[in-house]
């Protein structure tokens, strides 16, 4: 049994389990003490100090969020030194801050700024000590835009990167007045192993690390009347979305999300969902093919176990880490590039619209994803397959500034062709998703029976764990498989790249027997994507979780191979999956690079 | 030297053999040796006081299957170098007591953190340890000790950041509690204490806890080393009997124009000549880390505070905002003073935050700073304004 610790918060008894800190007694005690630090995801820092409270006794002031909660505790929340302390800690977080709140990107969404308001210090008498400062921007990324000037040193991001990511991209440099958050030797963004994962975007508490946005130029590709602009909307967004638009996380907002893009102005809105299908398509193809190679032709070089590559900050971190690993990772483009390249082939076509007038725009839960748009081998239609990618909060901005009432809205299904979809696609959007799409597809393929899950939830792949393991066995094979007969397919699925790391350390060193891996850049998957609504935690991602299997329950198809229109793409276009026309447009390769 | 001050020759005297005096403590009881420390009073020489024989008795009951002895040998203080003189004459004592201190608490390993500074005395010390191993075999002693570098932080000197430092991390400070002796290096019990608490040890093992306490005061036990600058005739390290005057003690060591005594280096606190009769060296009133440092009045204090805050500004790991920037505005904000673009009241101010840096902030360093702030600003005020 867990030893429990009685306290007093402000007078009030309280009791909480041995472990828990004076904040969550105090949270317990419904008493809201500031903090800036600290982070459910994240270890605790207890650098910021605005959480400080009095313990009655002590000498100095205690920072709630790092002090466990011990017996017989008296605490005060907003005693007159707590109060001062405090006010005069905001005070001169805010005197080395270049606070220009109504030109900065973070404005009426800012931790510090909503406590300055909080506490009211528009009469701050501190010296000013942004001119001794030689702050900088870093625009160098496609996907981030890091400003030293906003940055209130708590450490939420490198403990992000470092902790949830294992890429230390950024860390702390300096001390003293000098101290900031850095890369290696001081390296632009876009020249470090930064994976563009943006997870310590959606933790940093101010404007010092945000996404670029193109909510300008995709409002100018909209009112050109000379452009026909195409919107893919990726899986994990219709479930996000409403968290920036008043709505509660984990309520599904898909036919609104397709109303405003329309009242937006889109010339067709269409569903990243599509190409999600078209991907199971051609990844368990792909890997039926390993398989088979491996098996009955004794090909010793096929690289097994193959791994997703639809998270483009995956991508990049297997370029920096493990490069010697990149033949184990499926040629597929991921489905936001895969549906770029046929928006101005295929769909031009269907559509008759010359490619060049076609502008192609993605609505993605991603920051990495814009950084994947703007590769260079990411121009197979013979344009740049996605011109613009905006993220999910992006798009909450835009339908704001259009003065759209999103609650309101009326429902709408997305456009035709390249709009229809399956449960199969939405589950793309959290952890395990496109392992479960993948095996509901190549099973049936391969025994020609459904796979043997009550309603097709191939629950084992599902859930919170860092890295899943499952395993299937393939019994009663049609003709063309047969040499799968009763081979265990081993499984596994990483989310967050700490745990990918630990998978990939693995199949290096011969430790891993596995056939598949599903690999995710962000903790949950892309519905915990470093372009979805702030806040995040465990509970907003679990509601989102439960969101998307409620989604694919609601879908009439629910397996890839279904989609009448995936049928249609490949008798219409593609012809077979892995063909020729397949190879020119929806796959690709990747690049080895540096370690640091 | 005067009647009033006590000097003492305990650390440095040579007439013992620290082997003979540890071979005879590994025989006796352990519990009853750490009672005997409790007794004597001891407190950490390395400034924060702590006794040391809580500290080990807290590390011989925490768990782990491993546990630490660490020399505190960062000796970073401005105004400090008693240690470094320490390590130099009697490093046998330093070794010893920390190998007195493994026995006791159950550790096999000892490191001795070594200011970055200090490495040309590198290799006498590694010397002294190789000589101190083969006497630990003969013992049948298990217990290894090494040398570990600093490289020129200051902070790595508070203990927690000295841990982490040595763990290869960014040398900040750590949240406590937990504190180190129950969990430190590498997440294990480990015993941090000072060059020169460390050698008070094996001297307490080898006169007892009585003759030790016969020195100094019911609060302040026993002696202490100080190191000696600024206006003085006779700069040094000199060992004396705690609980002192300043007033004798600037009669002794003045240079008969003595305006400010400046206890404990820059995050101690400053005394001005009216308050020499008042002022105890000690627990019980002011303590000291072993700096003091003399100001004869040709000095300004404004350039003496300058000098210090410039210094902490510098020197804080820069990750707690109170101290981080703090440090900063105190800086800045007495130049204002100084250079009329705020008024006198603005120091009002300056002190008023230095009380929440002092509340505040994560670590000592950041909690100290308003020691010498507030000595001088409220004993100098002219001098900070004109
Ligand atoms: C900023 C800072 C610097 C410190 N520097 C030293 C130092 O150089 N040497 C030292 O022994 N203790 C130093 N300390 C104190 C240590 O944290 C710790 O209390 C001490 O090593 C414990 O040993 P003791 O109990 O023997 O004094 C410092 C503390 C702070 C806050
Ligand atoms: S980061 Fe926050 S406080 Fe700073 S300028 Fe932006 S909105 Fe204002
Ligand atoms: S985007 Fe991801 S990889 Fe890059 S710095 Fe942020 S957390 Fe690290
Ligand atoms: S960039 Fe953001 S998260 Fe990182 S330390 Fe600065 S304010 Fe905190
Ligand atoms: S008080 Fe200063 S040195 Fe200590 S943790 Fe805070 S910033 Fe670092
Ligand atoms: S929230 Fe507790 S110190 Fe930052």
């Amino acid at each position: 049994m867990t030893k429990m610790i009685n306290l007093k918060i402000n007078d009030i008894p309280v009791t909480v389990e041995e472990g828990a800190t004076i904040l969550d007694a105090a949270k317990k005690a419904n008493f809201k003490v500031p903090t800036l630090c600290n982070h459910s995801d994240l270890c605790v820092a207890g650098n910021c100090r605005v959480c400080v409270v009095e313990q009655v006794g002590a000498r100095n002031l205690q920072a709630s969020c790092a002090v466990p909660a011990a017996e017989g505790m008296e605490i005060l929340t907003s005693s007159a030194k707590v109060r001062r302390a405090r006010k005069n800690i905001i005070e001169l977080l805010l005197s080395e801050h270049r606070t220009d709140c109504t030109k900065c990107y973070k404005n009426g969404k800012c931790e510090l700024q909503d406590l300055a308001t909080e506490y009211a210090v528009g009469d701050n008498i501190y010296i000013d000590l942004v001119p001794f400062n030689d702050y900088s921007v870093d625009l160098s990324s496609p996907s981030i835009m890091k400003d030293d000037s906003k940055c209130i040193r708590c450490q939420r991001c490198v403990r992000t990167c470092a902790e949830m990511q294992q890429v230390a991209a950024i860390a702390v440099a300096n001390k003293g007045s000098e101290q900031k958050i850095s890369t290696f030797f001081d390296k632009p963004m876009a020249n470090v192993v930064c994976t563009n994962c943006g997870q310590c975007i959606i933790r940093c508490p101010t404007g010092a690390l945000v996404e670029r946005n193109s909510i300008d130029e995709v409002f100018d590709a909209i009112y050109d009347p000379d452009k026909h602009v195409v919107v893919q909307t990726a899986p994990a967004v219709r479930i996000a979305l409403g968290e920036d638009l008043d709505f509660e996380p984990g309520e599904r907002v898909t036919g609104k999300l397709v109303t405003s893009l329309k009242l937006l102005g889109f010339d067709s809105v269409l569903d990243t969902d599509f190409t999600a299908d078209l991907t199971i398509m051609e990844e368990g193809t792909e890997l039926l093919t390993r398989l088979k190679k491996a098996l009955v032709d004794g090909d010793k070089d096929v690289a097994l176990p193959m791994t997703t590559s639809c998270s483009p900050g995956w991508i990049k971190f297997i370029e920096h880490k493990f490069p010697q690993l990149l033949s184990n990772v499926s040629t597929c483009k991921s489905p936001q590039q895969m549906f770029g390249a046929l928006a101005k082939t295929y769909y031009a076509q269907k559509r008759n619209i010359d490619p060049s007038k076609i502008v192609s725009v993605s609505i993605m839960p991603c920051t990495a994803k814009k950084y994947e748009a703007n590769r260079p081998e990411m121009r197979d239609s013979g344009y740049k397959d996605v011109d613009y990618v905006l993220t999910t909060r992006e798009l909450a901005r835009m339908i704001k500034q259009a003065g759209i009432d999103f609650k309101s809205l009326e429902d709408n299904n997305y456009d035709s062709i390249m709009g229809v979809s399956t449960g199969a696609a939405v589950i793309f959007g959290a952890t395990g998703g496109v392992m479960e799409a993948a095996i509901r597809t190549a099973y049936e393929i391969v025994t020609g029976k459904e796979v043997p899950f009550k309603n097709l939830n191939i629950t084992p792949v599902r859930g919170m764990e860092g890295v899943k393991e499952a395993s299937v066995k393939i019994e009663g094979c049609v003709e063309d498989w047969k040499f799968l007969e009763g081979v265990e397919l081993k499984v596994a699925i990483a989310h967050g790249l700490v745990n990918a790391n630990n998978v990939l350390q693995a199949v290096k060193n011969g430790k891993a027997d596995y056939h598949f891996i599903e690999i995710m850049a962000c903790p949950g998957g892309c519905l915990g994507g470093g372009g979805q609504p702030i806040p995040t935690s465990l509970e907003i991602r679990n509601k989102r979780t439960a969101a998307i299997y409620e989604e694919d329950m609601n879908m009439p198809f629910r397996k890839s191979h279904e989609n009448p229109e995936i049928k249609l793409i490949y008798e219409d276009f593609l012809g077979e999956p892995l063909g020729h026309k397949s190879h020119e447009l929806l796959h690709t390769h990747y690049t080895e690079r540096e370690a640091y | 030297m005067s009647e009033k001050i006590k000097k003492v020759d305990n650390i440095f005297s040579k007439d013992c053999n620290c082997k003979d005096i540890l071979a005879k403590t590994l025989k006796k009881d352990k519990d009853s040796f750490i009672q005997e420390l409790i007794d004597s009073g001891l407190k950490g020489r390395g400034g924060a006081g702590f006794p040391t024989g809580l500290k080990w008795k807290f590390a011989k009951m925490a768990e782990g299957d491993e546990k630490f002895v660490i020399c505190n040998a960062d000796e970073g203080e401005p105004g400090t170098f008693k240690d470094r003189v320490i390590l130099q004459e009697v490093p046998q004592k330093v070794l010893g007591g920390m190998a007195l201190c493994g026995h006791i608490i159950g550790a096999k390993k000892g490191f001795i953190y070594l200011r970055g500074e200090y490495a040309w005395m590198k290799q006498d010390l590694q010397k002294a340890i190789d000589e101190m191993h083969d006497a630990f075999k003969t013992m049948k002693l298990d217990f290894f000790i090494d040398i570990r570098m600093g490289s020129g932080a200051y902070v790595c000197g508070e203990e927690t950041a000295l841990i982490e430092s040595m763990e290869g991390k960014r040398g900040e400070p750590r949240n406590k509690p937990p504190f180190p002796a129950s969990i430190g290096f590498r997440g294990k019990p480990t015993v941090v204490n000072n060059v020169e608490t460390l050698v008070y040890t094996l001297m307490i093992a080898h006169i007892g806890a009585p003759e030790f306490k016969s020195l100094g005061t019911a609060d302040s036990a026993g002696s202490k080393v100080f190191s000696i600058s600024g206006d003085t005739p006779i700069p040094g390290v000199y060992e004396l009997e705690l609980g002192m005057k300043l007033s004798d003690f600037v009669e002794e060591f003045g240079d008969g124009d003595t305006k400010a005594v400046q206890v404990g280096g820059a995050s101690g606190f400053c005394v001005p000549r009216r308050k020499f009769n008042d002022t105890v060296i000690g627990f019980e009133g002011i303590p000291t880390g072993g700096s003091m440092m003399l100001f004869n009045s040709h000095r300004s204090m404004y350039n003496v505070l300058h000098n210090y805050l410039d210094f902490f500004v510098e020197e804080s790991c820069g990750q707690c905002t109170p101290c981080r920037v703090g440090c900063q505005q105190l800086l800045k904000g007495i130049e204002a003073v100084k250079s009329k673009e705020r008024d006198s009241s603005y120091l009002n101010e300056l002190i008023k935050l230095s009380e929440t840096m002092h509340t505040a902030s994560k670590c000592g360093l950041g909690q100290s700073v308003a020691n010498s702030f507030n000595s001088i600003v409220e004993e100098f005020t002219e001098e900070i304004m004109y």
